[in-house]
């Protein structure tokens, strides 16, 4: 299932966004949502590596790194900037 | 003593019989302040032990109330009971009393992170619904209020069913409380499961119907989450062939195609979510000093300079401030030798005391101040949680290797020394990349080769400059270079052969930066120090007191006495066991440009590296040779029966690179085959390095004479 739109990976760094679906068909991505990214978070892109890869994403205070093309398996729809 | 009938011990001071016994879990998230909590509670009695089978270290401590004693034991850092590490896989197993020889918890210690509920509570949701008696530890309360999260601690104890007692481990304020209630967890009522997935619930309910044996719901549960993986096949095996059968069913029933882990952290998280907005009030976040830093080392530039910096400020530190310590600690094994032979004589007792056991043993002994020093820094780096950064930027470097930025702690603690820095690779989840970074992390410069470099290079590379930088530091820094290189091909090549298989995976938690707890930090560096000189007194001393033997007997009776003690010495090493083993395998060496001294002293090395030099001192004592005084200029003008000399550069460079790749360390082999389960490994690893440390060697010789 490819995911069209906005993904964690496409989201610019300050920028946050609620996650809305998921493909999770990868054992990697299960392993991301154990430790947060699940339907209905919201998520901030926080930084990321030389080379924009891994990322870094906060939710609730706490940072997850995670590489792009784990990234590109979560829609997200933006947070608009003065919500 | 005493007469029994005379004792009198005050009530506190019974350390048996007391009116409560219990064993308590101590569960929670990695980086959770669950260690630090730990340690305050226990303080220094402690026990650290291993499971069976495996090796991951099991941390025992005791805590003393005014009428209990309660064993406490430290589990590896989880984030759910669905384990994905080796460490996590520990931690599920204690919990559910799988672990043979370690009792089944009487109950669970919750270690909940006040700056991160989100994650906390994920866990501690399903330890409530393991129905043990339970305490829940809030800790980081001072770091939540500063960054303006207040939590609501009545409702919050109130939603899960068990009591809740903040913490502020670093200060122990709120211990005490905490405390008194873990004396008496026996007398908490287990807490009522929390309906967060009915669905799940009556299934398990269904499935218990097809247990022969008792199995807890929540063990039942798991196995409809997780499926008949290795780790729950003790929960299968108590299944009827009906009761498997109607799992899968039930599986399939519940989930359909979607995976059952996504399914399970999409509701959980939602409850979760739901107890945050009843129990935690975010205020406008103040931006600390860590935010501040945290933010700047965010851009990728700084972040990775950053990164550098640290790191040749660590090895600075180790090789700059070890040295004082260890010119004092070498002074002293000297003087001790040379004062064991005015006493006793020159005989072969005081010869074993001296050469075999002060010196042998010194010779390690020397390293502590180094490896303390680095150890200190690694623990400081890792508990202010610098060390999940420096893989997460590290990530895409070791990528392109085939390993993941995981792979990074192992390595950088391989500086040190190789024995925990493969220990530290247990928290690569995947066996393939956890094996690749053993074979690298030998190869990483360790401190017994330091010394190796040091003595060659002082007496072979020219003090000169080039440019402003010092030609002996630039070759020293160009061995170090050369381990990397060597380790990172080496874990390139496994990934293509051997360990071929999927990508490595990487999924870290990046930690806010936060302030070490000195005592944890003291308590394990004490435990580290406690190791090594613990194998320098067994291991190392029976390896000294072996080479010495070798090189000592049998005696010879022919050399002549008017000789001088230094010649004798020497000649007396040439027909000993070692010298005559030197001799034995010239042949195989001499391609290297090796005569059979420095045979001889490699052979001896490789037991432990760093023996080397001791057996060095000891076959270059010799004739005029000896008037050069310091080993180095021994080793400048040592030559050949025909009288070239023996160390040309060739030969050095040859046997520079040799030290860099042989794998000369018993230890480092048998924490290898512990890790791996098997001799394979260890024994792969030593062929492959020994070869190719001689390979390195003889083109180097080769070619440079040629």
């Amino acid at each position: 299932m490819a995911i069209n739109g906005s993904t964690l990976a496409s989201l610019k760094r300050g920028q946050k966004g609620v996650i809305r679906a998921i493909n999770a068909a990868d054992p990697q991505v299960q392993r991301l949502m154990v430790l947060g990214l699940v339907e209905g978070t919201e998520v901030e892109h926080a930084s990321s590596a030389i080379g924009g890869d891994p990322m870094e994403f906060r939710l609730f205070g706490c940072g997850i790194s995670l590489r792009q093309e784990h990234a590109r398996h979560f829609k997200v729809v933006p947070v608009v900037a003065g919500d | 003593m005493t007469k029994t009938s005379e004792i009198r011990i005050p009530a506190n001071e019974i350390t048996v019989a007391k009116r409560t016994e219990a064993s308590i879990a101590v569960v929670g998230n990695p980086n959770s302040g669950k260690s630090t909590l730990f340690n305050r509670l226990t303080g220094l009695k402690q026990r650290i032990g291993n499971y069976p089978g495996v090796t991951v270290e099991k941390h025992v401590g005791y805590l003393k109330t005014d009428d209990a004693l309660v064993e406490l034991v430290d589990l590896p850092g989880t984030h759910s009971l669905s384990a994905h590490s080796l460490e996590e896989h520990i931690a599920v197993d204690v919990i559910f009393g799988r672990i043979e020889g370690t009792q089944s918890p009487d109950g669970i210690l919750a270690v909940l992170d006040a700056t991160n509920l989100y994650q906390g509570l994920f866990l501690v949701q399903q330890l409530v619904d393991l129905e043990l008696p339970m305490i829940v530890a809030l800790t980081m309360t001072d770091a939540a209020e500063k960054s303006g999260i207040q939590v609501d601690t009545a409702a919050l104890s109130a939603l899960l069913g068990v009591p809740v007692y903040p913490v502020v481990a670093t200060t122990g304020a709120g211990l005490e409380m905490l405390r008194r209630a873990i004396g008496g967890i026996k007398e908490i009522e287990p807490p009522r499961r929390i309906r967060v997935w009915p669905e799940l619930t009556e299934a398990a309910a269904e499935a218990a119907e097809g247990a022969h044996e008792r199995l807890r719901f929540a063990e039942l549960e798991r196995l409809l989450i997780d499926g008949p993986t290795a780790a729950n096949q003790a929960i299968v095996a108590k299944l009827s062939d009906r009761g498997r059968s109607k799992i899968d069913a039930l599986r399939a029933a519940l989930f359909g195609d979607e995976p059952p882990i996504a399914r399970d952290a999409h509701i959980r998280y939602a409850w979760v979510r739901d107890v945050l907005d009843k129990v935690q009030k975010a205020a406008p976040a103040y931006v600390s000093w860590r935010t501040r830093v945290t933010d700047f080392l965010n851009l990728p530039v700084p972040g990775t300079i950053g990164l550098f910096l640290v790191m040749a400020i660590v090895f600075q530190a180790v090789f700059a401030w070890a040295t004082p310590i260890m010119d004092a600690i070498d002074a002293t094994s000297s003087s001790l030798s040379t004062s064991v032979f005015s006493a006793l004589g020159d005989n072969a007792f005081s010869s074993l005391i001296a050469d075999g056991v002060i010196a042998g043993v010194g010779s390690v002994v020397i390293f502590l101040p180094q490896i303390i020093i680095l150890f200190l820094f690694i623990i400081l780096l890792e508990d202010s949680g610098y060390l999940a950064r420096a893989a997460y930027l590290m990530d895409r470097a070791m990528r392109s290797v085939g390993l993941s930025g995981q792979s990074i702690i192992p390595m950088i603690s391989s500086f040190a020394c190789a024995v925990p820095g493969i220990m530290a690779t247990r928290v690569i989840p995947s066996r393939r990349d956890r094996i690749a970074t053993i074979m690298a992390a030998p190869f990483m410069t360790c401190s017994a080769r330091l010394p190796v470099y040091a003595l060659l290079i002082a007496a072979f590379v020219p003090a000169t400059n080039v440019g402003f930088l010092n030609l002996q530091g630039l070759v020293l820094f160009g061995l170090y270079l050369f381990g990397i290189v060597m380790g990172i091909l080496t874990a390139l090549l496994m990934r293509k052969t051997a360990l071929r298989g999927p990508k490595p995976p990487f999924a870290l938690m990046l930690p806010e930066f936060r302030r070490p707890n000195l005592q944890t930090v003291a308590i394990q560096l004490l435990g580290r120090a406690k190791v090594f000189l613990k194998r320098a007194g067994t291991v190392i001393f029976a390896v000294a007191v072996i080479v010495w033997a070798l090189a000592y007997f049998p005696r010879s009776d022919d050399i002549d006495p008017g000789l001088d003690a230094n010649t004798s010495a020497a000649l007396q090493m040439e027909q000993s066991w070692l010298g005559r083993a030197g001799k034995v395998v010239e042949p195989v060496f001499e391609p290297l440009g090796w005569d059979w001294r420095v045979s001889s002293a490699v052979i001896a090395g490789f037991p432990a590296r760093e023996v080397v030099i001791a057996v060095l001192g000891t076959v270059y004592a010799v004739g005029d040779e000896a008037d050069e005084g310091t080993l180095s200029g021994r080793l400048k003008s040592a030559t050949r029966p025909d009288g070239s000399k023996v160390f040309t550069l060739p030969m050095v460079i040859g046997l520079l690179i040799f030290y860099a790749c042989c794998l000369q360390c018993a230890a480092t082999l048998a924490i290898i085959r512990r890790e791996t389960n098997t001799w394979r490994w260890p024994v792969f690893a030593w062929g492959y390095m020994t070869a190719i440390g001689y390979l390195g060697a003889l083109i180097a010789f080769q070619l440079g004479s040629a």
